[in-house]
């Protein structure tokens, strides 16, 4: 799938085309200042003596997109919609668990699906707790989280299941220095980027974000438009965690906690200009986003940096990117 | 036949309040029908109710005779029912076409078909006889105004079936006070558009409460009061006395407190001169006790940001400024406040209030926030306060969003007479305020100006800028064009603010 492909002839191109050219567009910025810490990260790696871009780098750096990058791919449609998921790294855990189980016992089909089955309940659950009992995203998502933690806390102390190798290829084998789960995350990326610009729901999401009251009064179903996003975004998680179980070869209940995929999701999307209360941002960016973070693990890894400095530098970009999109959007509205 | 939308003894209450009993109303295609009353008098449930947004407790809505109940906005849509609001439901951050369709966009082969939603959003824009707008604009860099005629277009959009995008089959128009956020030469405009808009058939039921307007427009008045309907006449045979007596119950006398005696004015309590910043420049004033002076201007000549720039919340970058006698020139709100300047802004539900909380949270903010040392007014004092201002509302706990303007803007006010005040702002101090809150704050203000207060009043509704002014000071872009006295005339006004470069477009 490319954008050629998919657009018809003119003007929709031309317009996004005329959108992307707006220099305050964060979606842009973030890309440029990926390119810029992925030179910068080549600069420093070279002085010290390492090599930045070999293809067993570029495959790590890669690889580390992908489980963040689907989980913040989601959260950007959570985000976007005006809502938030902090049930992620949970279910992740849960999804490579039973990815697992259910691939030693049965098919690899048949995991798959029981994933994005587990996924789309988990995600309906959200909405439905968010629109219908009206809490709080941040609750609501945390709330669900701690029941899925209980779940796997009360069943499994450790690894379990066995990915076989057949699926294990999903998590590593590549077309040269591309591992093949990139095309997944692209896949899925794409399609969360159709659906945004060129369907409805994806219409009616920005709007629900950008003001839902507004939204509702022109006759958009709000709340339906919540609980979808919402199971869009655990669809995404599923999928990661598939990725993750392919990746490990078994199931991880920690495999989403330790890594924290809920508030690095949360930092990729912001970092990748949507903003936080909805409404404006997009896929594009989160990507950008994901990409910043990866490259700078990655640069910090061979420079075996200690983890505080690391932690304090990943800090300090994600509030000045804030900080900047913060001013570029007071200037516009002045 | 049966007329385009009949609605029959429509009650509503909530939460055992009676907003709304037996009112009915009927409107005929290509009629403007004006609905009046004071704030609370249920104008606006009635229209939520038409709108879909809430549904009646009994009574029936016709239209072309068929009958319809809606639990969501978009059967009302569905059922060629438009509403615009007072405040507009736009996504600044979207495109005009995008907000036009919002809700209601067309698809082709699964997807949203941008260009059918511009190419018709362009056509109707020119229908509407509209130039100035492209359908790829982002709301947020259109004037009022214009986001105004993007609301109208959208509502003409109504639901359209895929086959035929954008088919407008809307036929009830529903406006609700649109002409507020308006400056004086938008408002004929507006008043042109509602008139092509009759001629498609449209049946356009208009509320305001600007009775100039509705005896401009309409061909029959529907006057609520207190959720009844009291009645519904032919524009053509009554008057605005009439009207007026019927929409308060009483006879309104002289509608402006008389002004202020030459001995009542007292030393200038704020000068400034030779003041600036990017919007304005060249300011010399003197507010002096006891008086109020008028700000006439279009908008965009800088009125606004007269009184932000006084109030420090746009600072001065030039010149001087005096408050009772110290040299000061705000670079905050804080400074001014402290210095006792207060200003009532022009967006009461953004700027004024904090609308979730009490009424009596808002009328300790600024004491709260300022002069934290005092005692802030409590008790006795606050009650009295509130008192002072005529506050109508269901106790001190009362959350602002549910008072009606009128009541909203007192708190507002009574949230800087808590802070004891020597010069007193007002932007824009009565837009959408009903008749009966009107007068109670003109009479409010005049009496702070007969306590010695410096009062300044920036309002693009001339009769009531006249009516209160001790003199009338006139922006025209960006500097004081020239001074009226008292009693000064509309012609001599507009002739100052239009007059050297004249602005044809509103910012």
């Amino acid at each position: 799938m490319t954008d050629t492909a998919l657009a018809p002839p003119q003007p929709p191109v031309k317009h996004s085309a005329v959108r992307a050219s707006r220099l305050t567009d964060p979606a842009v910025g973030v890309w440029l200042a990926a390119l810029a810490v992925t030179l910068l990260g080549w600069l420093v790696v070279t002085l010290d003596g390492g090599t930045f871009f070999s293809r067993a780098n570029i495959v790590v750096i890669l690889s580390n997109c992908v489980a963040l990058g689907l989980v913040a791919v989601g959260q950007t449609a959570v985000i976007l919609t005006g809502s938030l998921d902090l049930s992620v790294a949970y279910l992740i855990g849960l999804g490579t668990l039973v990815a697992a189980e259910t691939m030693e016992s049965g098919s690899v089909f048949g995991a798959i699906l029981m994933v994005l089955a587990l996924s789309a309940a988990v995600g309906l659950a959200n909405g439905l707790v968010v629109t219908g009992l009206k809490v709080n995203a941040f609750i609501a998502t945390l709330g669900t989280g701690f029941i899925l933690r209980g779940w796997i806390e009360d069943n499994y102390t450790g690894p379990a299941g066995k990915v076989p190798a057949s699926f294990q290829r999903l998590g590593y084998d590549r077309i040269g220095p591309v591992p093949v789960s990139v095309f997944l995350l692209v896949a899925v990326a794409l399609a969360l980027w159709v659906l945004l610009k060129h369907t409805r729901l994806g219409h009616h999401m920005y709007a629900t974000g950008g003001d839902e009251h507004a939204a509702r009064l022109s006759g958009v179903r709000t709340r339906r438009t919540v609980v979808l996003a919402h199971v869009l975004c655990s669809l995404c998680v599923g999928a990661a965690a598939l990725f993750l179980a392919s990746r490990l070869g078994a199931g991880a209940p920690w495999a989403g906690t330790e890594a924290r995929y809920d508030l690095e999701s949360i930092a990729a999307v912001v970092l990748g200009g949507t903003v936080l209360a909805g409404g404006r941002g997009g896929v594009a960016g989160t990507l950008g986003g994901v990409l910043v973070l990866a490259v700078l693990d990655s640069v910090f890894n061979q420079l075996s940096v200690d983890p505080f400095f690391k932690n304090v530098v990943r800090g300090v970009v994600i509030i000045a990117a804030v900080a900047l999109y913060a001013r570029r959007g007071s200037r516009r509205s002045a | 036949m049966p007329a385009l939308l009949t609605m029959r003894n429509v009650s509503k209450s909530f939460l055992g309040v009676r907003v709304l009993s037996d009112v009915s109303l009927d409107l005929e295609a290509g009629e403007v029908h004006a609905l009046v009353g004071e704030n609370g008098a249920g104008k606006s449930t009635l229209m939520k109710v038409l709108a879909g947004e809430h549904t009646p407790d009994s009574g029936t809505i016709r239209i072309d005779g068929t009958e319809h109940s809606f639990s969501h906005p978009s059967q009302a849509q569905a059922a060629g029912i438009g509403i615009i609001h007072q405040e507009f439901a736009l996504l600044p951050h979207r495109t005009v076409a995008e907000n036009v369709f919002l809700g209601r966009e067309p698809v082709r082969r699964g997807r949203v078909d941008r260009r059918a939603m511009e190419e018709r959003t362009a056509q109707l824009l020119t229908e509407l006889g509209e130039h100035g707008i492209t359908p790829r604009t982002y709301v947020h860099d259109l004037s009022v105004a214009r986001q105004q005629t993007v609301e109208i277009v959208k509502a003409l959009v109504g639901r359209a079936s895929p086959k035929d995008p954008g088919a407008s089959d809307v036929r009830v128009l529903v406006m609700d006070e649109p002409t507020a956020p308006l400056a004086d030469h938008e408002v004929s405009l507006l008043h042109d558009l509602v008139h092509r808009l009759t001629d498609r058939g449209l049946g356009i039921l208009y509320i305001s409460h600007r009775l100039r307007e509705v005896f401009d427009l309409s061909r029959r008045i529907t006057v609520l009061k207190d959720g009844r309907h009291i009645t519904t006449v032919p524009t053509a045979e009554t008057d605005t006395d009439q009207v007026v007596r019927a929409m308060v119950g009483r006879e309104l006398g002289t509608y402006y407190p008389p002004r202020a005696r030459p001995e009542e004015i007292g030393d200038a309590a704020l000068t400034v001169r030779g003041a600036g910043n990017t919007r304005i420049n060249g300011i010399d004033l003197d507010l002096r006790a006891g008086e109020v002076t008028g700000i006439a201007g279009l908008q965009g000549s800088g009125r606004t940001s007269l009184a932000r720039a006084l109030f420090g919340a746009a600072p001065f970058t030039e010149g001087t400024m005096t408050v009772a006698g110290r040299t000061l020139r705000p670079g905050s709100p804080r400074q001014a406040i402290r210095a006792g300047i207060a200003l009532v802004t022009e967006d009461r539900k953004a700027e004024g209030l904090a609308l979730r909380q009490s009424i009596r949270d808002n009328a300790l903010l600024v004491t709260r926030a300022v002069h934290a040392r005092g005692r802030p007014p409590a008790g006795r004092a606050l009650t009295g306060l509130l008192e002072r201002v005529t506050l109508q509302s269901r106790g001190e706990d009362q959350q602002a969003r549910y008072l009606s303007g009128g009541n909203q803007q007192k708190v507002v006010i009574a949230k800087w007479l808590a802070a004891g005040p020597r010069v007193l702002l007002f932007d824009e101090p009565t837009r959408g305020v009903d008749v009966g809150a009107k007068s109670a704050i003109h009479t409010l203000v005049r009496e702070l100006a007969r306590d010695g207060l410096a009062v300044l009043i920036v309002s693009s509704e001339l009769p009531e800028l006249i009516g209160m002014s001790d003199r009338i000071l006139v922006m025209a872009d960006g500097r004081l064009a020239g001074e009226l006295p008292a009693g000064a005339d509309e012609e001599d006004i507009m002739r100052l603010a239009t007059g050297g470069d004249r602005r044809e477009d509103a910012v």
